[in-house]
């Protein structure tokens, strides 16, 4: 078995380069090293000019996400070994503009996110000295799946609509508005129906199914997606069927 | 406070990839994804020539006859039998996601997602079974 392992690195100097180049470096292959710790060593021993975002190293923070010979993945939660002999390919995320080497633009995501409202909307609140609002386990079990996203994008990276249709409102902003809408202390189901039963929002998606495949967290948007869309249909038929109901 | 200094000429400087016309080629996850959606084309293709046939019925006996003779020829039933695998292979994987989009609640306990499934492959049974004994039976 060898003891180093190649790995081929997308570079994006926009200073010097029109367009990305690939960049080898040899990195020691250890058992216990995932992709950013080679990342980490080529940068404190090789080339400290190499750009990348990092933070938790414990698949938290979800800022560590790249694509790893053509996967997105979490490069906290991927190990060098899984690629031996290599050589392993990494590229800053897909179907992100790069701002430089392995950093992606993620303000488009950003303002997905907010536009679907992922907040608890209330219609009133009810004092403090009426205490919590109490859950059951099972209304908590409702919603707490889609609550685990860490917002790393790994599923806008895997997501083929989102790459060709950029306007698509996208897995984790929509996985999160069902977060809050499943929440039973939550009003703003309407609000926020206004904002992604569009074609830009829902409709767009296709199910691909890959947003799921690649979660780090088990979240499944695209399984929101779906529930979302008969949730979307359920309004729609009511609202024929029933113009007199509550409506909005 | 930070404040982002000269921010278009960082985004000018952004490089946008493009999504090369042949993405699904490479995984056969997404091959299998193109194939699901292309069954649309031999679902749709079917739907209108069915819609030519109803037409012929109303055009008489004639017009039924000519328009059935040309069904029977080797390519349309060819067509057919490729539209037929294709539907059940659309239906089949549709099925198959449904408890993905469908996540229904008895009181405080889920319904098993294999359930869910099994009972819209019954529905689907149970309406071809009646569509077919009322053609039959005319």
């Amino acid at each position: 078995m060898t003891d180093s392992i190649k790995l081929e690195v997308s570079r994006y100097r926009p200073e010097q380069e029109s367009e990305p180049v690939f960049q080898s470096y040899e990195v020691p292959l250890r058992k216990d090293w995932v992709i950013l710790d080679a990342l980490n060593y080529i940068k404190d021993y090789v080339d400290g000019t190499l750009s990348f975002r990092w933070s938790c190293r414990m698949g938290v923070c979800g800022s560590c996400g790249m694509m790893v010979n053509g996967t997105p993945v979490l490069t906290c939660a991927t190990f060098l070994e899984k690629f031996a002999p290599g050589p392993i390919r990494v590229e800053p995320l897909a179907n992100f503009p790069v701002s430089r080497d392995l950093i992606i633009e993620m303000s488009d995501f950003m303002n997905k996110l907010k536009s679907v409202k992922p907040w608890i909307i209330r219609k009133e609140e009810k004092p403090v000295e009426e205490g919590e609002y109490l859950q059951t386990p099972s209304q908590l079990d409702d919603y707490k799946q889609y609550s685990m996203c860490i917002n790393c994008m790994l599923c806008y990276s895997a997501c083929p609509v989102y790459g060709l249709e950029p306007a698509f409102t996208g897995p984790a902003a929509i996985a999160l508005a069902q977060r809050y809408n499943l929440d039973n202390r939550d009003k703003g189901q309407s609000q926020r129906m206004e904002a992604l039963s569009t074609d830009e929002g829902i409709w767009q998606c296709t199910f691909v199914g890959e947003c799921s495949a690649v979660c780090p967290k088990s979240v499944d948007p695209a399984g929101a997606i779906q529930r979302y869309k008969v949730a979307a249909t359920e309004d729609w038929w009511k609202s024929v069927l029933m113009p007199w109901g509550k409506g909005k | 406070m930070i404040v982002m200094e000269n921010n278009s000429s960082v985004q000018s400087k952004l490089y946008t990839r493009k999504v090369p016309i042949l993405w699904w080629m490479h995984r056969w996850v997404d091959i299998r994804f193109i194939t699901r959606e292309l069954t649309s084309i031999f679902v749709a293709t079917y739907a209108v020539i069915f819609l030519f046939y109803i037409r012929s019925v109303s055009q008489g006996a004639e017009a039924f006859a000519e328009f059935s003779e040309k069904l029977s020829s080797p390519l349309l039933i060819g067509f057919h039998v490729f539209a037929l695998a294709a539907l059940l292979y659309h239906s089949i994987t549709w099925f198959n996601l449904a408890p993905k989009a469908m996540v229904i609640k008895i009181g405080e306990t889920k319904i098993p997602g294999l359930l869910i499934a099994l009972m819209n492959y019954a529905g689907w049974i149970f309406i071809s079974i009646v569509i077919g004994w009322l053609i039959l039976n005319s």
